[in-house]
């Protein structure tokens, strides 16, 4: 049976929007032998500030993140796009910063997101679920494209008791979320969420599973604005079922 | 952000448009499929390396693009061609006409070029007696439209067959004809009138072969080729960058090109000219130029984070993927060259002020640089881009309100206990919303900024009661299983 | 015009000096395969066919003549100088004009006639293309101009794919101004997506296979 010690890196949506799937986090990571801290200090890790062209603004915020997972042997993220923002982006704002670099790249191996890090690290993919539903899957992009992200979640969902997985035909479609872009192109945004609710509501499916709460956050609301009765989870929250 | 509100009118209008959204999205649907088709493993072993062996050969090339221009330059004049070096519009045409005038030409046949659009050479030619007439079925009907072409492959791909019969009616005196095929034909017969007549044939380049002083010319239709055989002088327009090795590297980008646009392993015609008909040959050109543009492209060279920008080989099939393309269209880019491709080389041509918005109209998805031939980092580039026109912003004292707001962000961020504060007052000022707490409609006094954005097309979450933080003190570690 | 001008800037762009060396590009891929010929023979015409072409096989050089004039059937045609056309009779067929030296006697014949017929210097299997050089024996027109196109080649020219091409053609610019890929007869989509052929050149395309001439 795996045991150490990982922490858990929730990001700020999880922290203020949507708890139960940082607590869904904990609870499997918790059943298959880990213990899970969660460094108080914690809060962003800077994505909204570098995706906007703000790297100085979001180096502050990195280099906070840093410092307050420095010792941790594992960071574990229920989000794609935080993860790589972590691995991929903070050695690109301190690209001129060599003791900060090395720094980085050991945070880069340590820092998993959290499907990968049960297949990977963890090494199971039966973590105990049962959730009795029809599902569809989501593949957010950065998980999928830098992360390559795409069977690992599928084949956790396979060993989940009493849920059916359907694909939805625009699957590896980006959701328009994209941080403030789905705010400053509000339009566009929510057109290319339509577009993935369309072919979603094509499906028998009652839910829409991610890694990353951001994508359901913007999937859900096109789902409700469009009277649908569909709804989203985080593949944690599916994982934690009993 | 002013500018930022009459972009999204046009993007509205676009998104708002039922049968356009339709015509975009089933043809940039089909060319995702037939890519898709021609890239597994099974019909292109290797594939992935073949980009990256495309990639190494373009920053090769364009690392060292002054001895490719030279070699390219001796190599067209030992086969009896010449070449101009150009560095704006202006100087293309006016070589252009000074050669017409000596020659006392008057008609010219185009064949499809980027390159053409990018400097408007229509519209410089068209003011000096020389009838200009664009040959490629899609350019044809788009330049008796007087429009812009929409998509770098294909063109005329907002149009209907209704559009078409309009327009032919209207310019050509034919009676109203709406099949396609039959409209084929009309533009058929009266290109092939041109060709016959053309004193000068003008193409583009899709590559630049330097080994061999000669252009490639890929194409499906035929009137590159006539454009290049029947008048007795060609001129091929190319920008610099269009450069590559050596003949034998078209074994790697021909197929990248062809499949990656369309599908297609080899596309219908592919063209190796160069220069004018050799001794002995019935027919061809009897004077040949190669004509190498810069008009920026140096710019971007001098770049080196940016200058995989120039690797670029036209194929398209960023914009097929692209999301944001699908829903807004190639019009409501600011350039002829749209979408990601567009997003990332506009800026560097125009300066990051004149569309301060571009580069942000991205969900940074990705899509794009995964089935980009010459493996170009497009979302990284995007967000150099970003940072670029921040600054630039900001040293013109031009962003005060979003500069503050990303300062007390980061200020707040590395205070956690701020973090909580105001998460808690969040929680507190939320207003009440459906069942479950999403919200369909603001409080008129929350109506500002994001959250009304937010809020005009998707419902939006409420803050969580409790924080996880605040949850996690109260909780107990769920009993390990087994 | 703005040639020393512009190789400047590029040069200054570049950080280099004018004449600096440059290291060795990255060598060519060329992925060469082994295949039978009566397995490249079956590929082209497989592949041909799929894009509408007409493929024939002919077991001799009569068999390709009188191929040619079912094809024909009647109609009017202008033939290349190929000595491959002439071998076959194919050159003297009645409605067959050849023997063009004459760049516009040659281009008036192709705008009128209904067949252009031609040899190749060689084809690809893998993708079904004809490779055609412009030369005394060849003109570009031909095989541009008449609403049909008729290539007559001996099995033996038909290649692997364009690695094998460029392996034994690494300089095109050697042997000829125009070098020329045919895959298929002229197509567009430019009208709402919807295929149509014979938009310039042929919309008919013919691949006669001449099966024990090398």
């Amino acid at each position: 049976m795996p045991n150490g010690r990982v922490a858990l890196f929730a990001t700020c949506i999880v922290d203020q929007v949507f708890p139960r799937v940082g607590l869904a986090v904990a609870d499997v990571l918790e059943r298959i032998g880990y213990t899970v801290d969660f460094p108080e200090a914690q809060t962003c890790c800077g994505q909204p500030a570098f995706n906007s062209g703000y790297r100085e603004e979001a180096g502050r915020v990195a280099r906070h993140f840093l410092k307050v997972f420095r010792d941790a042997d594992y960071v574990v993220v229920p989000s794609g796009s935080c993860t790589s923002m972590i691995t991929h982006h903070y050695a690109q704002i301190f690209a001129d910063d060599p003791a900060l670099l090395a720094e980085i790249h050991r945070m880069e191996t340590r820092v998993w997101e959290f499907s990968k890090f049960l297949l990977e690290v963890a090494k199971v993919d039966d973590v105990g679920a049962s959730f009795d539903g029809a599902v569809t899957y989501h593949d957010s992009c950065h998980a999928l494209r830098e992360m390559g992200v795409k069977s690992g979640p599928r084949r956790l969902l396979s060993k989940v008791r009493g849920l059916t997985l359907h694909e939805s035909e625009t699957a590896e479609e980006c959701c328009g979320f994209g941080g403030t872009f789905s705010v400053k192109f509000p339009d566009v945004s929510g057109g290319m969420a339509r577009t993935k609710i369309d072919s979603i509501l094509k499906t028998p499916a009652k839910f829409v599973v991610s890694i990353d709460s951001s994508c359901l956050m913007q999937l859900e609301g096109a789902l409700r604005r469009a009277g649908s009765e569909v709804r989203t989870m985080h593949l944690a929250e599916v994982l934690a079922s009993r | 952000m002013s500018e930022l509100i009459s972009i999204t009118e046009g993007f509205k209008e676009t998104i708002g448009n039922k049968n356009l959204q339709l015509a975009i999205y089933k043809a940039t649907g089909r060319l995702i499929d037939k890519r898709k088709h021609a890239v597994t493993e099974d019909v292109l072993p290797g594939y992935q390396d073949l980009r990256q062996h495309a990639h190494n050969l373009k920053r090769h090339t364009l690392d060292h693009l002054d001895y490719y221009l030279e070699q390219v330059e001796k190599n067209v004049e030992a086969h009896g061609g010449k070449v101009v070096f150009c560095k704006d519009g202006a100087e293309v045409s006016d070589f252009i006409l000074n050669l017409a005038k000596e020659r006392a030409a008057r008609l010219i046949v185009k064949s499809k070029s980027m390159t053409t659009e990018e400097i408007h050479l229509n519209e410089r030619l068209e003011h000096h007696q020389l009838e200009a007439v664009e040959t490629d079925l899609g350019e044809y009907i788009l330049q008796l439209a007087h429009q812009r072409p929409y998509h770098i492959v294909a063109p005329a791909l907002h149009m209907t067959r209704y559009d078409v019969a309009e327009i032919f009616t209207k310019n050509l005196g034919v009676e109203n004809e709406t099949v396609p095929e039959k409209q084929t034909q009309i533009a058929r017969a009266v290109l092939r009138e041109k060709f016959l007549e053309a004193d000068i044939g003008i193409t583009g380049a899709n590559f630049v072969v330097a080994d061999s002083g000669a252009v490639v010319v890929v194409e499906n239709e035929g009137n590159g080729r006539l454009s290049s055989s029947a008048p007795k002088i060609h001129i091929a327009i190319a920008g610099i960058e269009k450069l590559i090795p050596r003949a034998q590297d078209l074994a790697v980008f021909l197929p990248l090109l062809g499949r990656s646009a369309t599908g297609q392993p080899l596309t219908v015609y592919t063209s190796f000219l160069s220069g004018p008909r050799r001794e002995g040959e019935i027919d061809g050109p009897e004077e040949f130029y190669l004509i190498l543009l810069d008009n920026g492209r140096t710019g971007l060279l001098a770049d080196k984070d940016k200058r995989e920008s120039l690797f670029c080989i036209r194929c398209g099939a960023c914009l097929n993927h692209c999301p944001v393309y699908r829903k807004i269209g190639g019009h409501n880019y600011p350039w002829v060259y749209s979408g990601p491709i567009g997003a990332i080389i506009t800026p560097q041509f125009h300066g990051v002020t004149q569309d301060p918005w571009l580069p942000f109209a991205s969900s940074l998805c990705g899509a794009c640089a995964e089935v980009c031939p010459v493996k170009i980092d497009i979302p990284r580039l995007l967000l150099e881009l970003r940072s670029e026109v921040i600054q630039a912003k900001t040293s013109a004292g031009k962003n005060r309100t979003e500069l503050t707001a990303f300062r007390v962000f980061a200020w707040v961020m590395r205070h956690p206990r701020l973090f909580e504060a105001f998460g808690l007052l969040g929680s507190i000022m939320a207003p009440s919303g459906e069942a479950d707490g999403w919200v369909r409609t603001l409080p008129f006094w929350m109506r500002v900024g994001p959250l009304k954005k937010w809020v005009a097309e998707r419902d939006l979450p409420p803050p969580a009661p409790e924080s996880l933080r605040k949850l996690w003190r109260k909780r107990k570690p769920a009993s390990k299983d087994k | 015009m703005s040639r020393d001008y512009m190789l400047q800037k590029v040069r200054t762009a570049l950080g280099r000096a004018p004449g600096e060396a440059i290291p060795p590009p990255p060598e060519p891929l060329l992925r060469l395969v082994e295949r039978d010929s009566k397995d490249r023979v079956e590929l082209f015409q497989r592949n041909l066919e799929a894009l509408n072409g007409h493929v024939y096989r002919a077991a001799d050089r009569d068999a390709a003549r009188e191929r040619v004039a079912e094809i024909m059937n009647g109609a009017s045609a202008v033939a290349s100088n190929s000595p491959v056309l002439r071998n076959c009779g194919i050159a003297s067929l009645p409605g067959v004009e050849t023997g063009f030296g004459d760049r516009d006697a040659l281009r008036a014949a192709c705008a009128r006639t209904a067949f252009g017929i031609t040899s190749a210097e060689c084809a690809l299997a893998e993708t079904g293309t004809l490779v055609m050089f412009s030369n005394a024996a060849e003109a570009r027109l031909i095989s541009l101009l008449p609403p049909a196109h008729i290539a007559v080649i001996p099995a033996s020219l038909i290649l692997n794919g364009l690695d094998d091409l460029f392996s034994r053609f690494p300089r095109p610019a050697d042997q000829t101004s125009a070098m020329v890929f045919i895959t298929g007869p002229s197509r567009t989509a430019d009208i709402e997506q919807i295929l149509v052929r014979g938009v310039h050149g042929p919309g008919e395309l013919h691949a006669v296979i001449i099966e024990d001439v090398t």
